[in-house]
């Protein structure tokens, strides 16, 4: 029993990861990774959704008719949203500014449609708010391991702090322009699914 | 699998949903707007304290904003300071929001393609000007409020004008959507500082400040004239040089400018 709890939380890092794995909720993971403390925001956004939605949608799973399941997953997902981009607006205004309409977005992140449809729909609560949580970090790691070399070799900083004293301050470091675009995250997260399929050979697709 | 209860039900299931669902989001919206509120309006005021190169450091930027700032509302066709009591309540200095006042129809008029240079496409009839006030309550730095397009977005900022009207005190954009690390350096201290000190207007009121592309040379003559580029971000560097074209220019605040120096 213990195990299986054990699993749902630890399977989606590697196993079966959201991004890597199932490759879903790629768009955020390009646009809010330019810096690590956005993508820990952002994290804790989708942790705060997807958890609850799980819960809720499996604690009503019974009475939800067949035919308007998905628009009542989306009205439970979307308020979830609503509520995580309020609260990040009163508590963390600096950064919900950089974030802008991408806390929004979390809405039509397949990820969270995705476990809503796939797991909590047919599971009791405690396995699907364990299934949400695992997932979520998930997606937190590969959003965290993207974004701290995006942000380390982009800008030479962690969290902000200077690591690398970057020529425009005054430093040593050129700035790697390119790891601050989009497509540098398209790389990292390639090289991730990489290492990932490496050790795990049985994600690889058959050809 | 879900199971299916008829007409009756799914009505009764997508009502539940939706009631919770919204008590849940209004009482966030209004548990949370009075500190979201606050949160934007000292987010303004610091904006307008460091355009401003005002030090508010540990200190109630609030209380600060009070003593130091005078709003004042400033026609910009005619370059006159407008009379509040006439004025629409939107337009009020409590009031005025740049955000709002902006886009909305009833306080814009349209720009022609050609002078358009900012992109911005309408310009409001009156823009807020914040007033430094020194001990003597004489008028010490301008704030001004600036907009124009980047690469992305449309940068909203300040820039900050010495009571000489030809120098620059500051400058600062407090929202845009230019890419972090490339565009996104208009946040940069360092090049923020950089503007400090340089001639806006030479003696004959022309406007001669301009952004250029690479490093200023600072051997020539123009070199107090004359504002680093951005690094990897040409366009965002061009949206600040017509930004401060437009703004600074006859069709921005230009006409307010000439009456100030008229009145010196």
């Amino acid at each position: 029993m213990w195990k299986k709890y054990k699993d749902l939380l630890l399977d989606p890092f590697f196993k079966n990861n959201p991004i890597a794995l199932q490759i879903l909720g790629i768009c955020s993971a390009l646009a809010v990774t330019s810096q690590l403390k956005t993508s820990l925001v952002m994290s804790l956004a989708v942790i705060f959704v997807l958890t609850f939605s799980n819960l809720f949608v499996s604690l009503i799973r019974k009475h939800i008719p067949g035919s308007i399941r998905i628009i009542v997953e989306m009205t439970i997902i979307a308020s979830l949203v609503i509520i995580a981009d309020q609260l990040i607006k009163a508590f963390a205004y600096d950064v919900s500014k950089q974030l802008s309409v991408y806390v929004g977005l979390i809405i039509t992140n397949c990820i969270i449609m995705g476990r809503a449809e796939a797991y909590a729909l047919q599971n009791p609560p405690g396995k699907s708010i364990m299934d949400g949580i695992g997932n979520a970090l998930g997606y937190s790691f590969v959003l965290l391991f993207v974004a701290f070399f995006r942000e380390l070799f982009g800008s030479g900083k962690l969290m902000g702090f200077t690591i690398l004293q970057s020529t425009t301050e005054g430093g040593w470091y050129p700035t790697n322009g390119m790891f601050l675009l989009s497509p540098s995250a398209f790389i990292l997260i390639g090289l991730l699914i990489w290492m990932i399929r490496a050790y795990y050979p049985e994600q690889i697709e058959e050809e | 699998m879900p199971a299916d209860g008829g007409t009756k039900k799914t009505i009764l299931v997508a009502l539940g949903v939706c009631l919770v669902s919204s008590i849940f989001v209004s009482s966030a919206a209004v548990g949370l707007s009075a500190i979201i509120d606050q949160n934007k309006k000292i987010d303004r005021i610091t904006n307008i304290l460091q355009a401003g190169d005002i030090e508010y450091a540990n200190q109630d930027p609030e209380q600060i904003f009070t003593e130091k700032i005078k709003s004042v509302i400033v026609e910009i066709e005619s370059g006159n300071v407008a009379d509040e009591a006439n004025l629409a309540d939107e337009l009020k200095p409590e009031n005025f929001s740049i955000m709002d006042v902006t886009k909305n129809p009833q306080f814009t008029s349209s720009i022609s393609a050609s002078n358009d240079v900012a992109g911005i496409k309408t310009k409001p009839t009156h823009m807020i000007v914040y007033e430094v006030l020194d001990k003597e309550e004489n008028v010490e730095k301008y704030i001004l409020p600036i907009y124009g397009k980047g690469l992305w977005s449309t940068m909203y900022g300040f820039i900050a004008l010495d009571k000489d009207l030809q120098t620059v005190r500051g400058i600062t954009f407090y929202q845009h959507g230019e890419t972090p690390g490339l565009g996104g350096e208009v946040d940069n201290p360092r090049w923020k500082a950089s503007w400090k000190g340089k001639t806006l207007y030479d003696d004959s009121g022309e406007l001669v400040l301009e952004v250029i592309k690479g490093q200023v040379d600072q051997s020539s003559d123009k070199a107090n004239r004359q504002i680093d580029g951005l690094s990897g971000s040409t366009i965002t560097t061009r949206g600040v040089d017509n930004t401060i074209e437009f703004w600074l220019g006859e069709n921005g605040y230009g006409p307010f400018i000439e009456k100030l120096r008229g009145g010196a």
